[in-house]
């Protein structure tokens, strides 16, 4: 809401320059989104006469004005406005001059004639289309007869004032109004703002014979109507219109105007209308009826559902409660008679009806936060009063009333200790006293206990620590000290999942994979891919786009997504890992997903970008990846063999290039190539990518005993070269190798793999180093030579290897 | 020619010639033909028993003084041969410094990550647990233990992404509060929380919009934590992450959770506080939301709010991380530019 500088001057002494005062409000109530003022970026804007004004010679709309604008001599301007005419003051902007959107004018030339400037419409000053009067809506403005000739336009126009444009939170209501702000400045300057209290003329004629009204309790807990006869519709005066249009408010009429500046002043939304457009003399707030429309001022129209309220007549609706007039009891030139609406209705009411109408008003903004319950009858009476004397308008005798509610005022007990153990302050009973004085809140001491009264301004206060917070930003934030939390001591630290989940990261990052963070919302066909385990799926009930509509069951899929990001900009070497949520599902019946975390990883094009390498000889294959899982897993210092197993089951995987993972028999994960098909569909080069429940490597014992002895005796090593069927595959001769090895076997390695030309076919041939220690002697020659001769006759009779 | 002038000679000449070889090789074969057993000094020593008694010691200590020199000679020889043989290799050996390094292969984490790190590093430091909590969340701890009821106006300020009526992907880790806050027994001590995670908004990803980001939610609870408390901790978190330089300022808020409920700003980055348009000029940039914990959190929570309270916030890595870095779109975050990844890597 945008308040004006000047309005609240009307009410308070304020020694401070606007830009000052929207720091205080920000500073001590609610949010200031600017300060500004409507001439801000517009100069050599003035008061100009049209002296008189002759056709173009060459054109049928145009006029060659003869403009005085206070210089000795009349500037010639040429107009094209329909409404121009002489003797009327306009807004002028002079040669040199800056407008609306920042356009700079020039003296020029317009079809031969020399123009030394422009007469100008609102908007082209600045004003927004939305506000602009309807009847100066295509044609320049006229200014009041007593504006002075070369004067700057703004004061006239009120564009010389602030706005402050606060950004008010639900629970401040209350400073949607100037009134409202008016307080909350009283309180934070310890003035009484000087608020004044309408006294309404009224005429013998009693309102209450014109009309009834009938309101559910339920749904306008306040309904009150006050009738104002023989009004004649006019422009309102331009002190009221500068107040509205400051506001963003279009100027109307004398009585549609009345009813939004009260709105703006008491926050009070109101609504008029024309009585004699009314059918019957009974008006019903209450449920709308099924089938039943509505044509809002706006000239929209609206199906309305069984759960709006709707004002209306003994026929149709005629205004859609809390939100818009209806067009068919709309105030127009004819009107005479008004009834107008001061009410309070349900927010939470309002604020579906709003949603589901898709129609967000002033009068809707504030209905939803809340409105003073006892500001209802006076926002009425001031309405009433002005259209006596803005409009000529009778008031009728006293308020009709169809619903209402006693308004019973606050009462909130705290005490000084409870408020400086909260706040950390040492405030005094004296300081605390002012500050809730100034509020405007009642308040008796009894010892250190303060009875407060909180009156229907503020609704929001309804407990001690809503107090709390009323001295905390009176007295101001900034003077509150700054301290750490004191009391016993605790301790902190990670748990051992979050440490493993830490260094998880830290290894894979030391191997070369940058972490990536992709989204957990996918597509349904993504979410499901490189599945580890069977479930169902988790869609939103109402997504936002098609691309986010499922949780993620596998991490693979987003790292793709980010493969694919990133190939599509010529990056082809991408290293990541991700650590993540996937989330599974026993059965459809189950509603909420289980949560786990993995740990997933993609390469594609080289881990380590060497460009003095061949980079297609250099990118990522099966077994560099597979060297990086192991690292890893080693790392975790799992206990347990680690076993690649081969495995065609991954739709999404290339069949010949993938193992699940297996940890002492227990399933863990799965590495490989994602399949040829899979990668297109995703358009991206080849890549590789391992997925791995983090879940259960951290449940998994850990082996602790990492260090062992360096055997002080030396070691023994044997080659052997095995010509061995190309099926035949390492783990198995390993195993063979393990089985037979003897108690001094500490380790073998694969040396040389070799399957080419020479060799007979369908053969490859494996070649291995056996080292052989004893940890307590010196091993002979001939205690290898015995454990190698069984090695090799086994390896021979049961793996069919032909010894090289 | 006696024997002795014969040596001299062969002394004279053959020191010339040592000087002159040109490589090791050739030294050796001098040094045979000079020294070895067929030389002319062995020859010249074995001609000694044709002299006189009287003559033999002398010639002798003649001989094998020529014989050292002639060794010697051709030792300091043998040195400068193999010293430029040695230089000539090293200068073969010459490299191009200036060539690359050889590329090492190293990844590093996701800034979020490094921010959430230093967050959680220095919370640990003051006692406080790192817990996390689910994101698929139901409504009650999500919303209502959190004091936003069905049909709190503040629910629309958040649009979330339900799954069903009743469980929904969580747009907060405050519900990390109210679980925390059911389980703790405080007859055990305070309750001091950090809880990092994602969380999810129904909101169109744009610039300044995503609908997964990340939180760290905070909470203390005590029987004497204050507001004060509340603010030292947040100039720290400013502190620690931005630098001492960065001062923050409290400003009232709403959050329906908290009350008082405040903002805090934080010292512009772009401008060190004199205004410009990062900041709208104000100077300050807003950073985090906080509060002293709501009694009707506590209370729903089964804690006495009488007895206990304390307070709570709730900071935005994506928010610091674009703000330190100057990052101008979220959704960098999440799309995983290898070429955006990799800049965050200088330590400090
Ligand atoms: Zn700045």
């Amino acid at each position: 809401m945008k308040i004006a500088y000047s309005w609240l001057q009307e009410y308070l002494d304020i020694q401070v320059s606007p830009k000052d005062l929207g720091e205080k409000i920000e500073r001590s109530s609610v949010e200031v989104d600017s300060v500004t003022q409507p001439s801000d970026g517009l100069k050599k804007i003035v008061v100009g006469k049209i002296m008189s004004m002759e056709p173009h010679p060459d054109s049928d709309h145009l006029q060659v004005c003869q403009v005085d604008v206070g210089d000795d001599d009349l500037s010639q301007i040429v107009c094209g406005a329909p409404n121009v005419a002489a003797g009327r003051k306009v807004i002028v902007a002079l040669p040199g001059s800056r407008i609306g959107g920042n356009v700079k004018i020039k003296r020029s030339k317009m079809r031969g004639v020399v123009s030394n400037g422009m007469i100008c419409a609102l908007d082209e000053i600045g004003f927004s289309k939305d506000v602009v009067p309807k009847e100066w809506a295509d044609g320049i403005y006229f200014l009041p007869e007593d504006a002075k000739i070369g004067e700057p336009v703004f004061p006239y126009l009120g564009m010389d004032d602030y706005l402050i444009d606060v950004d008010v939170t639900p629970n401040r209501g209350d400073m949607l109004s100037v009134y409202g702000v008016a307080r909350d400045l009283g309180a934070i300057y310890a003035q009484t703002p000087k608020l004044n209290h309408p006294k309404v003329e009224e005429v013998a004629t009693a309102a209450a014979d014109k009309v009834t009204i009938e309101a559910d309790e339920k749904l306008a807990p306040i309904y009150k109507m006050r009738i104002v006869e023989n009004v004649k519709i006019q422009p309102s005066p331009l002190w009221l219109q500068i107040k509205l249009w400051n506001a963003g408010v279009r100027p109307i009429n004398n009585v549609v105007d009345v009813t939004n500046y009260i709105l703006l002043k008491y926050g009070q939304p109101l609504h008029a209308f024309d009585y004699d457009k009314v059918s019957g003399s009974t008006i019903k707030a209450r449920y709308a009826q099924k089938g039943e429309k509505l044509t809002t001022l706006d000239e929209a129209e609206h199906d309305l559902d069984e759960k709006d309220i709707v004002i209306a007549d003994d026929q149709k609706p005629i205004a859609l409660a809390g939100v818009m007039g209806g067009l068919n009891s709309e105030i127009d030139d004819q009107t005479t008679t008004v009834a107008i609406e001061s009410a309070v209705f349900t927010p939470t009411l309002i604020r579906k009806t709003a949603q589901r109408q898709n129609l967000h008003t002033d009068a809707s903004q504030r209905f939803e936060r809340g409105v003073n319950r006892g500001g209802v009858e006076e926002a009425a009476d001031a309405a009433a009063q002005m259209m006596h004397e803005l409009a000529g308008g009778d008031v009728l005798k006293g308020i009709v009333t169809g619903s209402s509610y006693d308004v019973k005022p606050v009462v909130v007990n705290i005490t000084l200790s409870r408020i400086n153990h909260i706040l950390g302050t040492d405030l005094s009973l004296d300081q605390v006293k002012a500050i809730f004085k100034q509020l405007g809140f009642g308040v008796t001491l009894d010892g250190e206990k303060y009875t407060v009264t909180v009156p229907s301004t503020r609704w929001d206060i309804h407990i001690p620590a809503d107090l709390v917070e009323e001295v905390a930003r009176i007295y101001g934030y900034d003077k509150i000290p700054s301290t750490l939390p004191s009391g016993p001591t605790t301790v902190g630290a990670l748990t051992e999942k979050q440490k493993l989940m830490r260094d998880s990261r830290h290894v894979l990052e030391s191997l070369g994979l940058n972490q990536a963070i992709s989204y957990a919302l996918t597509t349904d066909t993504k979410a499901k891919q490189f599945m580890m385990r069977e479930s169902a799926e988790t869609h939103l009930s109402w997504p936002m786009t098609a691309d986010h509509t499922t949780l993620r069951m596998n991490m693979i899929s987003g790292l793709l997504d980010d493969v694919a990001y990133n190939n599509a900009r010529r990056v082809k070497d991408v290293a990541l890992y991700e650590q993540g949520r996937v989330f599974y599902k026993d059965s459809e019946d189950e509603v909420r997903p289980s949560e786990h975390e993995h740990i997933a990883g993609a390469v594609s094009g080289q881990l380590v970008v060497d460009p003095l390498k061949n980079a297609k000889h250099n990118a990522i294959d099966f077994y560099q990846l597979k060297g990086i899982v192991e690292k890893y897993l080693n790392n975790l210092a799992i206990k347990g063999d680690i076993e690649f197993v081969a495995t065609d089951q991954y739709p999404e995987m290339h069949p010949g290039r993938t193992a699940d993972i297996f940890i002492h028999g227990h399933y863990v994960g799965f590495i490989g190539q994602v399949h040829p098909s899979v990668a297109e569909a995703y358009k991206i080069n080849q890549t590789y990518v391992f997925e791995l429940d983090l879940d259960a490597l951290i449940e998994m014992p850990k082996d602790m005993n990492q260090f062992e002895p360096i055997s002080k005796y030396p070691s023994i090593t044997r080659d052997v070269a095995l010509l061995v069927d190309k099926s035949v595959t390492n783990a198995q001769v390993l195993a063979q190798i393990h089985k037979r090895g003897g108690a001094y076997l500490k380790s073998v390695h694969l040396f040389d793999i070799f399957d080419g030309k020479n060799l007979p076919g369908g053969k490859q041939s494996l070649a291995y180093t056996l080292t052989y220690q004893n940890p307590n002697a010196t091993l002979t020659d001939d205690e290898v030579n015995q454990a190698f001769e069984k090695v090799q006759k086994t390896l021979v009779s049961e793996l069919g290897a032909e010894i090289r | 020619m006696t024997l002795r002038d014969d040596l001299e000679k062969i002394r004279q000449e053959r020191e010339k010639n040592i000087k002159d070889v040109g490589d090791l090789k050739k030294l050796d074969a001098l040094r045979v033909e000079l020294l070895g057993k067929k030389g002319p000094i062995t020859q010249a020593l074995r001609g000694m028993r044709n002299l006189s008694a009287d003559e033999r010691p002398k010639f002798g200590q003649f001989a094998n003084s020529v014989r050292d020199e002639l060794q010697s000679a051709i030792e300091t020889r043998r040195d400068e041969l193999k010293k430029a043989l040695l230089n000539k290799q090293l200068q073969n050996e010459t490299i191009d410094v200036t060539l690359p390094g050889k590329p090492v292969a190293q990844g590093q984490p996701h800034v979020i990550q490094q921010i959430i790190d230093q967050i959680e590093d220095l919370f640990i430091g003051m006692g406080y647990q790192v817990l996390s909590g689910p994101e698929v969340e139901e409504d009650k701890y999500n919303f209502e233990m959190m004091n936003l009821p069905k049909d709190h106006p503040a629910r629309d300020m958040q649009d979330t992404f339900y799954i069903t009526k009743e469980i929904l992907m969580r747009t907060q880790t405050s519900p990390m509060q109210a679980r925390t806050l059911e389980k703790h027994d405080f007859s055990k001590g305070p309750l001091k929380m950090i809880s990092p995670g994602v969380v999810y908004r129904r909101d169109t990803d744009d610039p300044t919009h995503s609908h997964q980001f990340h939180q760290v939610e905070g909470i203390v609870i005590d029987k004497h934590i204050t507001m004060a408390d509340l603010k030292g901790t947040l100039e720290l978190i400013a502190h620690e992450l931005f630098g001492d330089r960065f001062d923050i300022r409290l400003r009232p808020s709403y959050f329906p959770f908290t009350e008082p409920s405040v903002e805090a700003d934080i010292t512009c980055f772009n401008c060190g506080g004199k205004g410009c348009a990062v900041c709208k000029y104000t100077g300050w940039i807003e950073v985090l939301g906080a509060g002293m914990v709501h009694p009707n959190v506590l209370e729903m929570a089964g804690v006495d709010s009488e007895v206990y309270g304390g307070f709570a916030f709730g900071v935005g890595p994506d928010r610091f991380a674009m703000l330190k870095y100057g990052v101008d779109d979220i959704r960098n975050f999440y799309l995983n530019d290898v070429r955006f990844l990799t800049q965050f890597s200088k330590k400090g």
